[in-house]
């Protein structure tokens, strides 16, 4: 059951999920192997960011079973906090810890949960802040950073507690325009080297560049799913065609 | 759509009466035209000898100043101490309020609804009279009683205080420390607590000065002239031959010694503890 075995590093069946009356997802099943980085994209509601919350319990699914690396986490009895050691996430908000340094921000779930001694954590995190070109400012506080800073140091930050699976929920949303690159650099950097990734995102070049796969979400199931060129080049269906002519082409929309 | 441009020039072509620039100067003269009325008013009419002689007699001052030092540890002493009782009682009340467990946000309700519902100086007599005599129980010290008196009534307030910083921390931050596999305590320690710790900082001030304020309700104790806070001590003095007025006064002017700093505290606090930049 470790990290390394073959098999699937996501298996979602049957999952449903609801808050109150609303039905947000609506029996989704989705497999991710080892290496794999599955783009979700979608119209705003359709429920892509519940689906990833969902992965790692920020969600409680209402039906259906997800397995992580093996391990069913909705199992009521699941130690969820250490299946989410080996899974980073990274949120639109960055929710960086604004009372810590950037270092300490990268070190302080390493030091409480991995229980690394204090000069392990710091080399740990100094290699992931390099990684994300910002070890120069590992004594900032995260406000002096920009946003697009700010994401890069949440990305190393999940990366120094060294996941198995990284989850991106719309992590250049909250960027101006001209901080959406860096972060996407760095993400591709990420999956050229070979980490497993599901990335909800509305960066449609980068699913088609970077994704093996995308995933078309369309109010609480999976409409259509395939290669990045199939989906989005081509698509199959009328609702999928819709949605890609409002993203690529906002201009020109019918507000009827 | 209809997007033809409406023309506006003809409504704005007269000229106004009155720009709102005239308008503020005019309302600014009449303010500073009352303000000086009542001024030559006060000085026309105040018996100033009789003012000076009861408000600022230095003989009364004399009279307590040797006894002014004392009074003012006694009040700052006793505020500690009720403070200290009443942010460890306070913390402890918030994260109860904010338990899944029924039974503690229940208790926790009933504690704060209590206490907050009461005068303070009902507890005090309480603690003054009621609990030696119910329980046969005897304070040795004086500070024993105040700091649980006026410390489990702040405390009311303190964990309301604390509950609402608690809650004003971004639902993100939870999330961002849960996400990176921390447990509930750890994430409340590390994440949670420090920062609405900051967010709570000014509140609890203003909870030290009230405090500070409410020492005076330990007269009801039965104070020896050793243990006088400032209040007891101004009381006294006014029966006293010299005392009048202007023991009042200086009594009153000890308090502000204390209760401003507190204020200077709380804004170096928030600069030196405060984050850099905006997140």
């Amino acid at each position: 059951m470790s990290a390394s075995a073959p098999g699937p590093v996501v298996e979602i069946a049957g999952l449903h999920k609801s808050f109150g009356e609303r039905e947000v997802l609506r029996g989704i099943d989705l497999t991710v192997h080892q290496g794999e980085v599955v783009c979700i994209i979608g119209a705003s509601g359709s429920g892509k960011s519940t689906l990833l919350r969902c992965i790692n319990l920020l969600e409680q699914p209402t039906a259906g079973t997800i397995r992580v690396l093996g391990t069913e986490v909705t199992d009521p009895d699941v130690d969820i906090d250490k299946v989410r050691t080996h899974v980073g996430m990274v949120f639109q908000q960055f929710n960086l810890f604004p009372h810590r340094s950037v270092l300490e921000n990268c070190t302080l779930a390493q030091r409480q949960v991995l229980h690394r001694s204090k000069a392990e954590a710091e080399a740990v995190a100094m290699k992931n802040l390099e990684h994300v070109g910002l070890a120069d400012r590992a004594n900032s506080a995260p406000g002096q950073l920009s946003g697009g800073q700010q994401q890069r140091v949440a990305i190393a930050r999940a990366l120094s507690m060294d996941p198995a699976l990284m989850l991106f929920d719309e992590p250049t949303s909250a960027l101006d325009p001209e901080l959406v690159g860096e972060v996407l650099a760095v993400m591709r950097t990420l999956a050229e080297e070979g980490m497993t990734m599901l990335v909800v995102t509305h960066e449609m070049i980068f699913a088609r560049e970077v994704g093996d796969r995308v995933i078309f979400l369309d109010d609480g199931v999976v409409l259509e799913e395939g290669p990045p060129d199939q989906v989005l080049g081509a698509p199959r269906e009328e609702r999928t065609q819709a949605f890609l002519r409002r993203v690529l082409d906002p201009t020109h929309i019918d507000p009827a | 759509m209809t997007a033809a441009p409406s023309d506006a020039r003809p409504a704005l072509a007269g000229r106004a009466r009155m720009s709102p620039r005239r308008r503020a100067q005019a309302s600014r003269r009449v303010q500073y035209a009352i303000l000086v009325l009542i001024v030559v008013a006060v000085a026309v009419t105040a018996d100033w000898g009789r003012v000076g002689s009861a408000f600022f007699n230095p003989e009364s001052i004399r009279a307590i100043a040797s006894r002014l030092p004392q009074a003012a540890l006694n009040t700052i002493t006793y505020t500690g101490a009720a403070f200290s009782v009443g942010l460890a009682l306070g913390l402890v009340l918030a994260l109860m309020k904010l338990s899944t467990v029924r039974v503690y946000r229940v208790l926790a309700t009933g504690y704060i609804e209590f206490f907050r519902g009461i005068p303070a100086l009902l507890v005090v007599f309480a603690f003054g009279y009621g609990i030696p005599a119910a329980l046969e129980v005897r304070f040795e010290s004086v500070i024993l009683p105040i700091a649980l008196a006026l410390g489990m009534v702040s405390a009311a307030y303190i964990a309301e205080t604390i509950r609402a910083g608690i809650q004003a921390v971004p639902k993100g931050q939870v999330e961002a420390a849960r996400s990176l596999g921390m447990s509930a305590r750890s994430t409340l320690t590390h994440v949670v607590v420090p920062q609405a710790l900051r967010i709570v900082l000014p509140p609890l001030t203003n909870e030290a000065v009230l405090l500070t304020k409410d020492t005076s309700l330990v007269f009801a104790l039965g104070l020896t002239p050793a243990t006088y806070e400032l209040t007891r001590l101004g009381r006294g003095a006014l029966s006293e031959a010299d005392g009048g007025m202007t023991s009042i006064l200086a009594v009153g002017v000890m308090y502000l010694l204390i209760t401003i700093p507190l204020s200077s505290l709380t804004r170096w606090l928030e600069r030196t503890t405060g984050y850099k930049g905006h997140v």
